[in-house]
């Protein structure tokens, strides 16, 4: 009776139309040319576009910059542990398919702290969007070495640079079975970026999105000079891909077609070094979805449950 | 495989008793290699004897490898069945009676002061003229061991009864030893038929009368070579009764409170209860979910209480140390979630197959920062199954993280007890997707009591961030200082004011004396059983057991003025003064004793050990003639 069965999922949507304003709550606290603005604005539009109702959505994150997302939407939100929103959202699916679930995460978060949950999250492919906000640094420990800094990154715990080469999170998603869909995009480019989350929206499984994303306080001059040189940036290409506005796609000077079900080349492009490629690395809607299997016995009555652990006492009587 | 038999006949008469011994109660033992079926074996003599009206308590004896080297003394692996006229509530004191499939696993239990002078020992004879000298000499000095140490030692031909019924006797042997036992203990051997017919319900007609074939073999030959046999009088059952272990206990509990989540991480002794959720959640719309860690397992369990119903997590020592950043956060942020806790022993992995009670004050106060949950701990089997219903109301009802507290002795132990009738009262409501009533918070605390009520994703107007930050009444981060501390009195005062329901603790014997010894969780039949005869003999001893840790149930300052002497039995490390070093000054006491003292500033002394073994009656009232002798 309380819209939990799986059928219910398919209620027809409410005459009532949701504003932009419907999914915003309070100000947003990142500072000034924080890359966490342009997201924000991206995915509240992508939730008045797919009309998604603001109390059968939840917004789960972790703990970092990111992690305050949730504060400043409308819906329901989660802001958890460090590290633990991926075990957290999947619960909140597994017996919830009505509702809408993102995650939002950040690069220590997910790829550090949460690294054995995203292995495992990725595996469940519930359906969850997964925003990865990855400016390779820890903002609000205040510049410490993030596991996607890259090699030689001066910061507070390595005044000298650090020392080990970063985790590629687009190659570690793609080498993790049941990845599903697995896309990247930049802060810089808001319309691609709104394409590439659209896109995981209306993916059926879990869609992982690594945002590369500035910080102007700790990271200034990471990608400074590839936000400003279009020859930086590689987009995938395909029919199958994001559905980019033909007037972006021709602001990239380098395209390369890629067949979103091409897996092996995915991993290749993953590992493009001269440049960052952005798009849809690879997509699958027919793996297996955990949330299908945590759902399919959802709504029995009191009745039918007496009966069966009566049914099931009646075994261990003496 | 079929063990072929020689020559089928099925069933056949059974030889006659006669000068049967009455006893009021016994413990038998079986202890045997890995994998020879002396745990099938005991719990069918338990299921047997429930079956005829018996009080019945089973000790699981297992090593802590799946398959351990053949004839180790580590390895033993076995069952203790105590059996009696009325009800049993603990695994007793010495064996009467043990079974043993090889020499070498008996030296480990005598270490653990299982069996006494006069136990008798019936032992598999084949070793005596075993191929291998070294084994041969093995046995000879074991015999002469057992019986310097007084064992009233029979050797008996199992093996070779065994073949002249079956080719394979390895595949049997421990029906035919259930026929022995049977025979001797005068067992119903219908019921016993019954048994062996459950057990190989899914064989095939013909493996069935081979084992039933073993099964009157060993009754029979019982009576024809042994002089003595038993009898052991049964109640008249006026009511229905169930057999089962505490952790069968804890999954019909959850079933029956209505959760439909058990999301766990497997871990050592809790695992079994989700192997029953998996076998059994499924036919009331339950489902289990095993997380890739202790940490995922909990957080699973809290995204989806979050969002609907109140989930359980299970687990033990290790993974509830893991737990604890997340228990805080469900303290934080008022989720309601079960979590049971079979104690092992510890710290660190510790004896993971063991029991102890040591888990206590880390469920109390594990987290960082001021973390007021509900802990209570469970005290019989059947507490395993009425107690997890509780913890999920009290979970809905306080918004609040619960922890129930069992431990191994409960986990493993097989006890009869009265069927429950399920109440369409201790399922969980549909979860609320009403519209949220405009203007109230998250967390509109009442002043009164603490409580809030909590929204629910999908209802309309309810939305809010949950956070484990400090937060207002409407969840919002907290950047005014008098939130955290103001938040903070509010979880609290939800304990006092369900401490404000609870009832006093039962004394058990009279309200005053000269010596009350307080228990908690699975010791309570041992304690009871000591302090029984204790007031027997003529001592001024009472006893109360605890089942709610936090809040603690009230009156106990008075409760033990009462008495010249309050201590605690536990199983967790205690000092002992007089040991190197330790002094009444820097003495560490145990955990309930510690807490006890704090509580209710009564000098509460404790009698605590960590052998890994559950608490026995003998051992209690050796400790309560020595106290009340002082």
């Amino acid at each position: 009776m309380f819209g939990l069965k799986p059928d219910l999922c398919s209620v027809p949507m409410p005459e009532t139309h949701y504003g932009v304003d419907d999914y915003a709550k309070s100000t947003a606290r990142w500072c000034p040319g924080c890359g966490g603005h342009s997201i924000l604005s991206s995915v509240q539009k992508i939730c008045k576009e797919k009309q998604y109702v603001p109390e059968k959505t939840v917004f789960v994150s972790g703990i970092g910059c990111s992690s305050r997302f949730p504060h400043y939407m409308g819906t329901y939100g989660f802001h958890g542990l460090h590290g633990r929103a991926f075990p957290v959202a999947s619960g909140i699916k597994f017996r919830r398919p009505d509702l809408n679930v993102f995650v939002i995460t950040g690069d220590g978060d997910c790829c550090s702290i949460g690294a054995g949950h995203w292995v495992h999250a990725v595996r469940y492919n519930m359906k969850m969007v997964v925003l990865l906000f990855d400016n390779s640094i820890y903002g609000l420990t205040k510049k410490q070495t993030s596991p996607t800094s890259a090699i030689g990154t001066v910061s507070n715990t390595h005044p000298k640079g650090s020392v080990l080469p970063p985790i590629n999170p687009i190659q570690t998603t793609l080498g993790i079975s049941n990845a599903s869909f697995v896309a990247q995009t930049t802060d810089w480019n808001p319309a691609h970026m709104y394409a590439t989350i659209r896109k995981a929206a209306d993916h059926p499984g879990f869609a992982f999105v690594r945002i590369v994303q500035r910080c102007p306080i700790f990271m200034k001059d990471l990608y400074a000079d590839k936000a400003a040189d279009p020859d930086s940036v590689i987009l995938l290409s395909h029919e199958n891909g994001i559905n980019l506005d033909p007037a972006i796609a021709k602001t990239f000077k380098r395209v390369i077609e890629h067949d979103p079900s091409d897996i092996h080349k995915a991993r290749e492009y993953a590992e493009l070094r001269d440049g960052i490629p952005v798009g849809l690395f690879y997509q699958n809607t027919e793996n297996p979805c955990y949330d299908d299997y945590g759902a399919h016995n959802l709504g029995m009555t009191v009745a039918e449950k007496t009966q069966a652990l009566e049914e099931l006492l009646d075994k261990y009587m003496n | 495989m079929e063990n072929q038999i020689i020559e089928p006949s099925g069933l056949r008469p059974m030889g006659t008793r006669k000068n049967s011994k009455v006893v009021d109660q016994t413990v038998v033992e079986i202890v045997s290699d890995s994998g020879e079926g002396a745990q099938k074996c005991g719990q069918s003599l338990g299921s047997i004897s429930a079956k005829m009206g018996n009080g019945v308590w089973t000790v699981e004896i297992i090593p802590a490898e799946i398959q351990p080297p053949a004839r180790s003394r580590e390895g033993a692996s076995g069952i203790r069945v105590r059996i009696g006229s009325k009800k049993v509530t603990n695994m007793g004191n010495h064996a009467n009676l043990v079974v043993a499939l090889n020499e070498q696993v008996l030296y480990g239990r005598l270490a653990q002061d299982a069996y006494k002078e006069g136990t008798v020992l019936l032992i598999e004879n084949k070793w005596a003229n075993h191929e291998l000298e070294h084994i041969r000499n093995q046995y000879a000095e074991a015999i002469t061991e057992f019986k310097a140490q007084g064992l009233d030692v029979r050797e008996i031909p199992m093996e070779t009864e065994c073949l002249k019924l079956v080719r394979d006797a390895q595949k049997g042997k421990n029906m035919w030893v259930l026929g022995m036992l049977c025979g001797i203990y005068g067992r119903d051997m219908e019921r016993a038929e019954e048994q062996v017919r459950g057990i190989f319900r899914k064989k095939s007609e013909k493996i069935i009368s081979s084992n039933l074939e073993l099964l009157s073999a060993g009754y029979d030959w019982a009576l024809n070579n042994l002089e003595f046999n038993y009898e052991i009088p049964a109640m008249k059952l006026d009511v229905d009764q169930v057999v089962m272990n505490g952790n069968e206990a804890m999954s019909f509990g959850t079933m029956a409170a209505g959760i439909e989540l058990c999301s766990m991480y497997p871990i050592t002794p809790a695992t079994s209860v989700s192997h029953h959720l998996a076998e059994n959640f499924e036919k009331v719309g339950g489902i289990v979910h095993q997380a890739e860690d202790e940490i995922a397992a909990i957080g699973f369990a809290i995204g989806a209480s979050y969002a609907g119903k109140t989930a359980l997590t299970v687990t033990s020592g290790p993974g509830l140390a893991l737990k604890t950043e997340f228990i805080g956060l469900a303290v934080m942020a008022e989720i309601p979630l079960v979590i049971i806790n079979v104690q092992r022993g510890g710290p660190s992995t510790g004896l993971p197959t063991k029991v102890e009670q040591s888990d206590m004050l880390a469920a109390i106060y594990g987290e960082t920062g001021d973390a007021p949950k509900i802990v209570f701990a469970a005290a019989t089997i059947e507490e395993c199954f009425h107690f997890v219903i509780l913890a999920r109301k009290l979970a809905e009802t306080f918004r609040t993280p619960v922890m129930l507290l069992s431990d191994t002795n409960l986990a493993t132990g097989v006890q009869p007890f009265p069927r429950p009738k399920i109440n369409s009262e201790w399922f969980a409501s549909p979860i609320d997707q009403s519209a949220w009533k405009e203007g109230v918070g998250a967390f509109q605390w009442s002043a009164e009591t603490g409580i809030s009520k909590r929204p629910i994703p999908g209802q309309k107007g309810g939305m809010y961030t949950l956070t484990g930050l400090a937060h207002d009444e409407k969840s919002r981060v907290a950047y005014d200082p008098d939130i955290n501390q103001r938040s903070a009195e509010h979880r609290s005062r939800k304990m006092a004011a369900f401490q404000q329901t609870l009832k006093r603790p039962a004394i058990n014997g009279d309200a005053e004396g000269d010596l009350l010894l307080v228990g908690w969780g699975s010791t309570l039949g041992a304690i009871e059983e000591a302090v029984a005869k204790a007031q027997e003999e003529g001592l001024k001893v009472s006893s109360i057991h605890l089942r709610f840790l936090l809040p603690l149930e009230p009156g106990l300052k008075d409760i033990f003025s009462r008495f010249k002497k309050v201590v605690t039995v536990e199983l967790n490390y205690s000092d002992k003064v007089g040991d190197p070093m330790i002094t009444s000054e820097n003495r560490r006491y145990s955990q309930l004793a510690w807490y006890l003292r704090a509580h209710t500033l009564t000098d509460v002394d404790c009698f605590s050990n960590v052998f890994g073994q559950p608490m026995s009656p003998a051992k209690v009232l050796q400790f309560i003639q020595n106290e009340v002798k002082k």
